[in-house]
């Protein structure tokens, strides 16, 4: 009996730990606003309530699943061009040094400013949002690429040189994984700024999704709808967070461990 | 042995790096012979262009000057005959392969068919005693394990040539003797040609079946010695003979020489396309 | 960077051109609208004759006030709150749950909340600007402040350090480069934010101007506004790598950094 105490105080204390303070601001906000009928800020109950009402209904396939399906295409293909050509422009130096300013412009420029621009190029329809999350997601992974290709300890590439391990296999089995932690670091931003970029692609002159949806109940003073948009984006990225979190730690694992043993 | 056909040869080999205006000579004029199953050691004060003598031999950096050829073949590339065990055993395994793959990656780019290479991985971690560490990552073994992986990952390669690069000079001392022996025993095991640079005299006389004493920089083959110590060594019995003291201390003051050489070399550092 | 070879520098300068001379084929040949796609030449003159417009200096002016004011906000909460949370264990742990819930929540998620709050004014520009760096520089601060060596640690302690001298010679040297580094970043983000909220709320700055080119429809002016947002962009980045470098020029992190 003591013993299982015992093991379940630790337990109880990282629960306590983790939910204490969410727990605590949620009481906060439901008291601060009982009493007033804040016009801006109701309470958690009714978020609640109008979250369950607004998006567990037809709204999730007319407006959550097309959102959520550009920013996973987006987000693949700035992915996929990323590796692709940042490992070309990376095991190329005469290709880097040509495009490093261009490159260096392009992503400074804010992806958003890019909206008007693809708007007057591919008018207002899917590609011009898929181009929107890709002009903006493909520069973290790109530039991360380039710099882990270049990055790969110059021994281990005299090894692989001196063993004769080339081409495809060199690639596949020495390249790649050396650059792997930087490019999953771009991969990590890639992901948050795909979700920005996808509200954002909505919000103009879209006739769906949760970029349109937001700005449709903002006009419309909706407000605790308004509000649950905000929490379902807020719940999208922290499951995008989750996710991304699980496939890092199973892509890197060696690196996580050799870090850890590194550190002592 | 004197007699066995010549597997490696350095003819004249020198090298120059020039960088943005200046020139410095590494390696002035280095010539040697090494025969079929020979272990030679290579020793020389530190600075001295053991590194770049060996990227040299295995094909890595392209020599200025002179030529070295294998089987009579002249070495432009890493050829296919030769394993190289490099210093940095915590750089030169792939961290993101286990200990059985990091073997295998070099016989998978030389098309092995599955079964024999899974042999050829076993067999070789059998010989350096990590039988059982074939699923681990090499860094979560200790230096002196993983010195034994990159060993392994050079014999299941069944090199003619295996060059080693001061392969013990980060693991401590007990580990190096046993590795020393090692290296011995897989030299008389497998019969393969053995390269072994290092800058620790009592090693390459205690390796050795023969030591070149390198100059320090610009470089040149100081003494080619042969060591003339019975076949099977021991750690304890072959270093307290006479002989290896006489041998050690001979290297020893050949070392001591080529460093007093450099200091009065010194006066004119800046001056080295005089010597060329 | 290959800019400090001559062989960079010349390829770099190739590239530029190539760009350029692609950009202006392909909208001179018809490949696409003029319309939609003027001229690399024609956007480069307008972009002239922009400069010279007062209204343009005031765009600009009012861009860099909202990024400033918004980066200055940021990064001091964020120091602040950062150094408590990080200093004290106990509300290390108590909050992480709730900063790994906040810190991925995208920030323009907020941005019908705080045109409701402040209408489309700079006020409510600022809610969107502040958001994201503060979690870039607070997150720098907790990495920072648990860096610290423990044997240094340890080392002070039993040398009867006060909490005072820890701070100064321990904690601090050992936490700045990583607030350097939240401040690199954080900069970026904000001016980023700044133009994405001018534009999408309305608030005057280069933004604003680049959606009222977009309506008019102005393409070359359009283009022209675009390329001073990368300009600026990558003046920023300049700017903060040299501060960076200079306070930083001791420290081996300055060279294991990730690019963003």
């Amino acid at each position: 009996m003591t013993a299982l105490a015992r093991s379940l105080v630790p337990t109880l204390r990282t629960v306590g730990l983790a939910a204490g303070l969410p727990v605590l601001l949620v009481l906060g906000w439901g008291l601060a606003t009982q009493g007033s009928q804040s016009f801006y800020f109701p309470g958690p109950a009714t978020v609640a309530r109008t979250f369950v009402d607004t998006w567990f209904g037809p709204a999730f396939v007319q407006d959550v699943l097309p959102s959520l399906g550009r920013f996973g295409a987006g987000v693949a293909l700035s992915i996929v061009i990323g590796i692709v050509a940042g490992t070309a422009i990376g095991t190329t130096p005469w290709l880097r040094e040509l495009l490093e300013p261009m490159l260096e412009f392009f992503r400074a420029v804010p992806p958003v400013a890019l909206v008007p621009v693809l708007m007057l190029l591919l008018g207002i329809g899917d590609s011009m949002k898929l181009a929107v999350i890709v002009s903006g997601c493909v520069w973290p992974v790109l530039l991360n690429t380039v710099e882990g290709v270049r990055g790969v300890d110059p021994v281990l590439t005299e090894t692989s040189r001196s063993y004769r391990v080339h081409g495809a296999l060199a690639l596949r089995y020495v390249i790649l994984p050396a650059a792997s932690p930087r490019i999953m670091a771009g991969i990590r931003l890639c992901l948050s700024i795909g979700l920005i970029l996808m509200v954002i692609s909505e919000m103009f002159a879209a006739s769906s999704g949760l970029g349109y949806r937001l700005v449709y109940f903002q006009r419309s003073f909706m407000i605790a709808e308004m509000w649950s948009g905000i929490v379902l984006l807020g719940l999208i990225g922290v499951v995008v967070a989750t996710i991304f979190g699980f496939v890092d730690r199973r892509v890197l694992h060696w690196y996580h461990g050799l870090r850890e043993v590194a550190r002592g | 042995m004197a007699d066995a056909r010549t597997l490696l040869r350095v003819t004249d080999l020198g090298k120059t790096y020039a960088t943005a205006g200046r020139t410095v000579e590494a390696i002035r004029s280095i010539s040697f012979d090494v025969a079929v199953g020979e272990l030679v050691c290579i020793v020389g004060p530190s600075g001295c262009g053991k590194t770049t003598l060996l990227k040299c031999l295995s094909g890595l950096l392209a020599p200025s000057a002179g030529s070295v050829s294998l089987d009579g073949q002249p070495v432009t590339d890493p050829p296919e005959k030769m394993a190289v065990v490099f210093q940095e055993y915590g750089r030169s395994l792939y961290p993101w392969l286990t200990v059985e793959d990091n073997v295998a990656l070099p016989l998978k780019a030389r098309k092995v068919p599955r079964a024999e290479r899974d042999e050829l991985v076993r067999a070789a971690l059998e010989e350096v005693g990590l039988a059982h560490a074939t699923t681990t990552y090499p860094w979560q073994l200790s230096g002196g394990m993983q010195q034994r992986v990159a060993i392994a990952r050079a014999i299941a390669y069944r090199p003619e040539v295996l060059v080693m690069d001061e392969p013990f000079a980060a693991v401590d001392a007990q580990t190096r003797a046993d590795l020393e022996d090692l290296v011995r025993r897989v030299w008389r095991d497998l019969g393969v040609t053995v390269l072994f640079v290092t800058h620790d005299i009592d090693e390459s006389v205690y390796l050795g079946e023969r030591v070149l004493v390198l100059s320090s920089s610009p470089t040149v083959v100081q003494e080619d010695l042969r060591v003339d110590l019975p076949d099977d060594r021991d750690q304890i019995s072959t270093r307290a003979l006479p002989r290896f003291t006489e041998l050690r201390t001979h290297v020893h003051e050949q070392i001591q020489r080529a460093k007093r050489d450099e200091h009065s070399e010194a006066v004119e550092p800046h001056a080295p396309a005089a010597h060329t | 960077m290959s800019w400090t070879t001559s062989r960079g520098r010349v390829l770099g300068l190739l590239g530029i051109l190539g760009f350029l001379a692609t950009w202006e084929v392909a909208a001179r040949s018809g490949l696409v609208n003029q319309t939609y796609l003027p001229a690399a030449t024609t956007t480069l003159a307008r972009l002239g004759r922009e400069l010279g417009t007062p209204q343009f200096w005031a765009a600009l002016g009012d861009t860099l006030i909202t990024w400033s004011v918004g980066l200055a906000i940021a990064f001091l909460a964020a120091v602040a709150l950062g150094a408590v949370v990080g200093l004290v264990p106990f509300l290390e742990r108590a909050t992480h749950s709730t900063v790994e819930f906040l810190r991925p929540i995208p920030s323009v998620a907020i941005i019908p909340l705080a045109v409701l709050i402040a209408g489309l004014s700079r006020e409510a520009a600022l809610m969107v600007v502040v958001y994201a760096p503060f979690w870039q520089v607070f997150v720098q601060v907790l990495h920072g402040v648990a860096d610290v060596d423990p044997v240094a640690r340890d080392t002070a302690r039993s040398y009867r350090l006060g909490r005072y001298e820890r701070l100064r010679h321990l904690v601090l040297p050992t936490a700045l480069p990583y607030v350097i580094t939240g401040l690199r970043l954080a900069a970026s983000v904000a001016l980023i934010l700044t133009i994405t909220a001018e534009l999408v709320i309305g608030n005057p700055g280069l933004g604003r101007q680049i959606e009222v080119y977009r309506a008019a429809p102005d393409a070359a002016g359009l283009y022209a506004l675009v390329l001073v947002t990368g300009g600026l962009g990558v003046l920023v980045n300049l700017a903060t790598r040299m501060l960076e470098r200079r306070l930083l020029f001791w420290h081996p992190s300055v060279r294991k950094e990730k690019a963003l």
